[in-house]
Parts: structure tokens; sequence; C-alpha cells
């Protein structure tokens, strides 16, 4: 109870202070909020993670009925992963915001819309009456739509803000759609009451509630086709933010269809498999556009697509469990899942933080225009390596432990009787294993266009490393990604009680089927420590032995050809050309090609500008349509002030009749429904 | 540790089989089988050479992926002797430590900021990618049939039954022998004695490796092929005692690289724009196989 309300007063002040404040103190005032919020609701996080969960009732008022508080171990998950991410981000924001100082009102809004959207993410984890629920997602939505438009003064920026920010709303919509159904028939805001309705009517009506929870709770995520808005706002944002938004943010529809299982009772077999079909066409389709993506930042957001769609087909195997009874298949979807979650959002926002400092360095997010900087930039240059091998999932780092969980899932699965159900884990299988090689494909390609070989661009100034400020919180973000890569037993260990929650729905044998897991789980980071040592091991043996013979430097070979220009390297388009051709059937690629005419040839070029087919095909469409059937409408809108006047008379004429034709119209409906 | 032992053995000489094989097939003589290993030796005592646009990852890359492939090794079994490694879906471990190696073999290739070696980066990445959908869905079928999820599991509860298992066996080991010519980038997919840098694979990323690092790549082909081999080796073993295993063991091995050696004298390399297809044709015969798996385990009746 003193935490609820010391984590209330906490921002509270802060958020009425930092608008009088120096820009420097704005910075320290936000950074040491964010810590003191991460402190207080981590403390009751862990406690719920051992087992203890935190329940408190809040009066409330006479429209929202009484607001619960419920932190349990999922919600207890979620809330320490989002505070070490927003911790991470606030630290190398304040170094990351320094490029702005001259801002000073535009810093306040944003200072002040983190610790929102950090406390909003929270309540949205812990809060379990529905109006509640919705207003913390709404201020989640407002202040990271303000956050994304930080520059606001570029077009673009704010094109991507308006469709994050209608998009978002739609995603509320579908929501408060599910809400009121469950309220009309059980006349409570509780999340109680979802159980109640669920478990009270068929099969069939827990797997539309589901779904349409799901869809609202998909556009947040971003699963395929429901991602257009993701790849707009991440780029435009300040690189911490889109760490934010890309580790955490999107993460929040995870947990919500988290939470929407556990509470709904339904078919899971039929949600398993829809969840497993989506996810895996979201984590093709994400990485598939991601490698031909120009702009580093873009092509991190559409990799988000990809790892949610990871993280979804681990939902949808331990969906599969629940529904045929097995164990051992919901521990490893489930644990695969959660743990790809926390994952995800260390080496997502890793990378986004790398991609922050080549951008202050360089000024471009170009891949084409980068290149080289891995001796400008060290650090961040073995950073970036270190989370692209992480996000690859390659051992030894975090990212396969959660593959693996999710492979092994997969193969235990298989042992399990029915065609449908082979066949499409077959069909996850497949998928996984694509994702996991163009995963690779693409971060050769970024990490080896932007940090290996020589400059493809001359810049005004030489780029420099970034200061430590930057680098610090980033390598606290690299120290718990080798951590869950080392230690994977500890951390499949603090996962026990969120995925006794997922079991509890048959039976209590978590346990029993839990124990192979972490014996594979301990082996696999002994085999990781291993690869370490023994790399380390043939490294140093080459030293010793070539220790004493000549090395000399020269340039690079080049077949004889001594005068290699920069410009002879292969760009990161020639580098996945082939890829390309093979896969063009499923993009849709503008080009422009000017072609060498004449003896005394002018200038020839070719530009290739990816675009998303799906969002041709799901936004774009649709909004012809819909501006085509409108356009229909536009005589209304001639222009006269006595049409207005008329078209507000028939409005209120309209209002009015309607009390005395209700008795009616009642009838009607009555007569309808005799029908 | 007994797969080990003799997967490092094997690979002292395998290559020198392959040489000689094609040696004979051409009408010449050939060097001695352990000729490859001495010219590694040779690569071991001498300097290098390192390139100024290359950073560190180039000089760790190669330690790195020949780490990774012993690391590989050790998780493969001897028919029902585990490996040094055995875990619940180690097969899963195999191939991504595997990929670790590939990662930075690819972008050590990148750092060189050649445009041959970019090429070769870029063909080596799009390849294996495909390969590895083959890889797992065999893996899948194996322990769909076996209802068991390691290597040394899979292999020792392999055994042959009905006709359809026979055929199983010889589709497992045709693709394993692709996803081999694959990985070590070798006829039909690559040429690995091709004159003209545009045309190659693997060689060209290494064009700028000398001295000892030259020396582990190449000794990690080598490696490579042994390891690809004993996993056909394990397909033929079953539960069958030390005895019989290790004399299996050597006959496929030295089968299989006679086998590398006719298929590298008699085939041409495929156009490099349709090897892509080719591999991913890979994948429809591990289907084949699993749906093979589907009718001995009687799903479809």
């Amino acid at each position: 109870m003193e935490i609820i309300i010391a984590f209330i007063v906490v921002i509270f002040l802060a958020i009425t202070l930092i608008p009088f404040l120096s820009v420097k103190w704005k910075g320290i005032i936000t950074v040491s909020t964010v810590t003191i919020i991460a402190v207080l609701s981590s403390i009751i996080a862990f406690q719920s993670l051992s087992g203890k969960n935190f329940e408190y009732l809040f009066g409330g008022s006479l429209v929202t009925g009484i607001i619960p508080v419920r932190i349990d171990a999922l919600s207890g998950w979620f809330i320490v992963i989002i505070n070490f991410t927003c911790l991470t981000a606030a630290f190398y924001g304040l170094q990351y915001m320094k490029a702005y100082r001259s801002q000073k009102s535009n810093l306040s809004l944003h200072c002040i819309c983190f610790i929102l959207v950090q406390s909003a993410l929270i309540s949205i984890c812990s809060l379990q009456n529905m109006l509640a629920f919705l207003i913390a997602w709404e201020i989640m939505a407002l202040s990271s739509f303000l956050l994304i438009i930080f520059e606001h003064y570029k077009r673009e920026t704010l094109n991507a803000g308006i469709n994050f920010l209608i998009q978002s709303h739609i995603c509320i919509m579908f929501l408060t759609l599910g809400f009121i159904w469950v309220a009309i028939y059980t006349g409570s805001y509780d999340f109680k009451a979802i159980a109640l309705f669920s478990g009270s009517n068929s099969l069939l009506t827990g797997v539309a509630l589901f779904l349409c929870f799901s869809i609202g709770f998909a556009i947040k995520a971003g699963f395929v086709p429901f991602h257009t808005w993701l790849p707009y706002a991440h780029p435009v944002a300040p690189s911490h933010i889109s760490g934010v938004m890309s580790g955490v943010i999107i993460k929040i529809g995870i947990y919500g269809m988290m939470r929407m299982l556990l509470l709904i009772r339904t078919d899971y077999l039929v949600i398993g498999y829809i969840l497993l079909f989506v996810s895996v066409v979201s984590g093709i389709y994400g990485v598939m556009l991601a490698i031909i993506q120009h702009n580093l930042k873009r092509l991190l957001a559409y990799h988000s697509i990809e790892n949610i769609g990871i993280i979804g087909i681990g939902i949808g195997l331990g969906c599969i469990g629940i529904g045929n009874g097995n164990h051992l298949l919901t521990v490893l979807g489930f644990a695969g899942a959660l743990l790809h979650t926390l994952n995800h959002s260390l080496f997502k926002s890793l990378l986004f933080y790398g991609a922050g400092n080549v951008y202050q360095s360089t000024q471009t997010m170009d891949i084409e225009k980068l290149g080289g900087l891995g001796k400008q930039m060290p650090h961040t240059s073995f950073l970036f390596l270190m989370a692209a091998l992480a996000i690859c999932g390659l051992p030894p780092f975090n990212g396969f432990v959660s593959e693996f969980l999710i492979y092994n899932g997969m193969f235990t699965g298989l042992q399990m009787s029915g065609n449908g159900l082979i066949l499409s884990i077959v069909f996850g299988i497949f998928g996984l294993a694509l994702i996991g090689g163009l995963a690779m494909l693409c971060f050769t390609k970024a990490f080896g266009s932007v940090f290996s070989g020589t400059a493809r661009h001359n810049f005004h100034h030489t780029p420099g490393e970034a200061n430590f400020g930057k680098l610090i919180p980033m390598y606290a973000v690299f120290i718990l990604i080798m951590a869950v890569g080392l230690f994977p037993k500890t951390f499949i260990t603090a996962l026990s009680e969120p995925l006794h929650l997922f079991t509890e729905h048959s039976d209590k044998y978590i346990q029993a089927a839990g124990l192979p897991v972490t014996t594979t789980m301990s082996m696999i980071g002994l085999c990781s420590a291993g690869f370490l040592g023994l790399t380390g091991l043939i490294f140093l043996l080459k030293k010793n032995m070539t220790g004493s013979k000549p090395q000399t430097v020269n340039i690079t070979w080049a077949c004889g050809y001594i005068a290699p220009t920069a410009k002879m390297q292969y760009t990161a388009s020639s580098f996945i050309r082939a890829y390309r051709k093979l896969a063009e059937p499923v993009f849709s690629i503008h080009k422009k090609k000017k072609e060498i005419q004449g003896v005394f040839p002018k200038s020839g070029g070719q530009e290739t500008h990816p675009y998303d087919k799906a969002e041709e095909w799901f936004i774009d469409y649709p909004l012809q349509l819909l501006k085509k059937f409108f356009n229909r409408f536009v005589f209304l809108q001639n222009g006269n002030l006595q049409f207005y006047i008329l078209y507000g008379v028939a409005f209120i004429t309209l209002v009015l009749i309607i009390p005395f034709a209700f008795d009616y119209i009642k009838a009607f409906i009555k007569f309808l429904n005799h029908i | 540790m007994i797969s080990f032992i003799l997967i490092i053995l094997v690979s002292l000489f395998f290559t020198g089989i392959i040489v000689r094989t094609k040696s004979i097939t051409s009408g010449r003589k050939g060097p001695g089988i352990f000729q490859p290993m001495k010219d590694i030796f040779r690569l071991f005592k001498k300097g290098s050479v390192y390139s100024k646009t290359t950073s560190f990852i180039f000089q760790i890359a190669p330690s790195i992926y020949i780490a990774s492939i012993i690391m590989a090794i050790m998780v493969i079994p001897l028919g029902q002797y585990k490996g040094i490694i055995s875990f619940d879906g180690d097969f899963v471990f195999f191939a991504y430590v595997l990929g670790t190696g590939k990662f930075f073999s690819i972008i050590s290739a990148m750092d060189t900021g050649s445009s041959f070696e970019g090429m070769g980066a870029s063909r080596e990445a799009l390849f294996s990618m495909f390969a590895e959908p083959a890889f797992f869905i065999l893996m899948g079928s194996f322990s769909l049939l076996t209802g068991h999820t390691s290597f040394q599991e899979i292999f020792a509860s392999l055994h042959f039954g009905s006709y359809i298992s026979y055929i199983l066996g010889a589709l497992a080991t045709f693709v394993l022998v692709m996803i081999t010519m694959v990985e070590n980038s070798r006829m039909p997919i690559d040429d690995p004695k091709t004159h003209l840098e545009l045309t190659m694979v693997h060689e060209v990323m290494i064009l700028d490796n000398s001295g000892f690092d030259l020396g582990m790549i190449l000794y990690a082909t080598n490696l490579k092929f042994a390891m690809y081999g004993a996993l056909i080796a394990n397909l033929f073993m079953g539960s069958f005692p030390l005895y019989l295993t290790i004399p299996i063991f050597f006959i496929i091995q030295v089968l299989f690289a006679i086998t590398v050696g006719i298929l590298e004298s008699f085939t041409a390399r495929f156009r490099m724009n349709h090897n892509a297809q080719y591999i991913l044709a890979l994948s429809s015969v591990s289907l084949l196989i699993f749906l093979g798996v589907l009718l001995v385990l009687k799903q479809f009746s």
C-alpha cells in the first residue's frame, strides 16, 4: 500500500517539477524518477516472481467500480523487463538528448512523457479493472506518440507519429469492444468478470472474445498484417525511445495476449493453431522485409516484427500444449516466449542504442553511406556485433536460449499424435529455421556494411566514438545478455512462477515436467561457456605460435589490382541482390533506373525503394476504397450555410422523435427477434 | 569422447582421399593422402599478412570458426555411445553453433573491404540460409520416428525394418551429403578449384587470410567433412557394439570421401543464380523423408 502511494506521489512531484527546471536538472530529475519508480515497482515484482502475489483494492468511483491492483508472477516478469529497459533508456537518453539542449520546452515534454510511459506500462501490467486499464493504455499511447514526434519539425516524423496515433486507437477500439462485450453480460469491470463470462459461455464465444482482444493487442505488438505503423515509428523516434518502443511497448501487446489467455476459458487448441500460423508468417515476413531495408533503424524495426513472431510461436505452442494436456510442451512454449520477451528487449534496445551512436556521429541512417565505422567506433561496433549475434539466436548469447526452448518445444510437440498438429509443427520448424538463416543474412549485411570495410562517404566531421555516458548503459545491457546466455538455468528457475500460472489450468505437474528443461538449460550454459573458452584458447594458441613470426600489413588483395577504392567494396544492396531477386514476388520494390546512354554518358544510376506489400493490401487499398465511398457524400458539404442549418434541424428533430418512437422501435426489434 | 577422437583422426586424411580420387579419375597418380594435412602444417609455421582495412574481427574470426566446428563435433555420438556433449535437442545447438562460426567468417570477409570477398560472403550467407530448414526438417523427421530429441538417442534407436525405411535412409544420406557439399562449398554448389574469383563462394572469402589463419580455415574444412561423414555413418550404426561401429565408421567415411571425389570429378558446377533454388529443393527432399516417416508410423491409416 505504501509503495503504491509513494509510486503515485513520486510521479506527480516529478511531472509538476520538470517544466520549471533548467535543462540539466530536467534530465537528472527524470533519470532519478525513473530509477525510483523502477525500484519501487521491482520490489513488488520480485516478490511476485518468488510466489507472493500482491493485491490491493482501490475504492474507485461509481463509474469504475472497485479498481483492483493485482500483481501476479506474469505481471511481475513484465514489470521487471519494463523497468530494466526504461532504466537503460533513461541513462542512455540523458546523453543522447544533449544534442537537443536548445529545445527547452520540447525537452520538458519529452521528460514528462518518458516518466508517463514507464508508469503507464507498469500500471497496465498491474491494473485489473477494465476502465482503469483502458485509461492507462490511452496514457501510454498518447505519451509514446509525443515521445516519437520529438523532432516534430520534420515532416516524416509527424507523418509517422500520426500513423502511430491512429493505429494505436484502432487497437484501443478493439480492446474497448471486447471489454464492453464482457461488461454488458456481467455488469462488472473487474478482469475476473472475463473469466466468469468465458467460463459460463460456449468455447466458441471464448475464441471470438480472445480474437477480438488479440487483434487489439496484435496491433500494438506488431503481428503481420497489423504491423504497418512499426517501421515508420521506430526510425523517426530518438534512439532511446526506439529502444523502449521495440523493447517494451510492443511487448505490452504480448502481455495482453498472455493475460487474456490466463483469463479466458476457451478452446486453446484452435487459438494455438491460429497464433502459430500468424506468428510464423509474421516472423518470416518481418525478416524478409528487414533484409531489403536501407535505413538501419527501419531494418531493426522490421526485425522487431520477426521477434514478435518468434515469441508468438512460443505462445502458440504453449496453447497447443494446454489444449492437448501436454505439460512439457506448455512449459517449453511459454518459457520460450517469456524468455524471448526478455531477450528481445535486451538485444533490440542495445541495437537501437548502437544505431543511435552511429546516427549521432554521422547524421545518417542510410546503410549505403556508412562503412568502416568499426575502427572509429570500436565500443559501439563491438556491442552492436554482440547484439546482432544474440538476435540471430546464436550461441553463446541469450537469443539462442529462448529459440532453443521453442525448438525443443516443437520437437516435443512432434511426439504427440494428430496429423494436423504434426504438420503445423513442421511448418513451425521450417519457419523458425528459415527465420534463423534469414536473420543471419540480414545482420551480416547490417554489421558488414556499417562497421566493416572502409568508409563509403565523406562526412563533414570524422565520426568518433560515443562518450562513456552512452556506453555504460549499453555495457549494462550487454552484461545481462551474456548472463542469460551463460546462466540460462537461473532465468528458467525465475520463470517457474509465471509458468506455473499457465499449467495451473490443468494440473500441477510443472516441477516434474520442468525438470528435464532445467538440466538441459544448465548443459546449454556449460556448452556456451565451453565455446567461449575454446575460442579464447585457440586464439591464445595462435598468438603464442605466431608471436615470433613476421606479420606485415598491406592493402587488401584485389586479385592483382593495386588501387582499389572504397566505392569498389561490395555494397549492402549488392550483398543481398541474389536474395532480392529470389524473393522478388513477395516484395513491392519501387525502382528507378537511368541507363547509361551514348558515347559520352552524362550520368546513370539506379534507385530501389522497398515498400511493404502488406501495407499496400491492408492499408492503402482499403483506404482508397474508403475515400471513394466517402467521396459520394461530398455533395453534403456544399458550402451553403442554409444547408448546414437544415442538417442541424434535421438532426435535432430526429433526436427528439426517437424517445416518442422508442416503444415502436422496441416492438419492431422484438418482432425481428421473433422471426 | 570416442566419436570425437575418431572424427579428428578421419579429418587428417579425408581431403587427401578426395584429392587422390580426383587424380585417379583424371588419370594421374596424385599426392599421398596426408598431403593436404602437411600443407596445413606448413601454413601453421608461416607468418602472415593482414590487410590494413581489416579490424580485430578479421584476426579473431578464424579462431571462432574452428572453435565452432570443434564444439559441433563434440555433440556428435558414435551410434549408442554419447558424444562429449549430449542433451535434449543437442542438434539445435549443433546447427546454431556452426551458425556462429559462419557469421564470423562472413563478416570477416566483409571486413577486408574487397569486392570479391563481399561477393563470396553474400553467397555463403544465402546458401547456408537455405540449407538450414532442410537439416531441421530432417532431424524433426528422425525425432518423430524415434521419439527422441538428442543425437545419441535418435541414432541409437534408429533401425531399419520396412522397405520405406530403407528409402528413408537413402534419402537422408542424400540430404546429408548435399548439406555437406553446401556447407563446405564444394561441387556442385561451388568449385574449389576454379580460377575465376567471380565464380567462387568459399575460396574467395578467404583470399586475404594467410599463415596460421589460413591453415585453421583449411583444417576446419577437413573437420567439417569428417563431421558430416560421422553424421552419415551414424545413420547406419544403430545400437551396435564398439568393435562393429568403429570399422563401420571408417568404411563409411572413406566411401563418403571417395563419393565426394567422384562427384567432383564428374559433375559440373551449377549456375550460380540457380544454386539457391537447388538448395531450397533439399528442403523438399527433407519433407519427403518426413512424409515417409508419417507413412512408417502409419499416421495416414
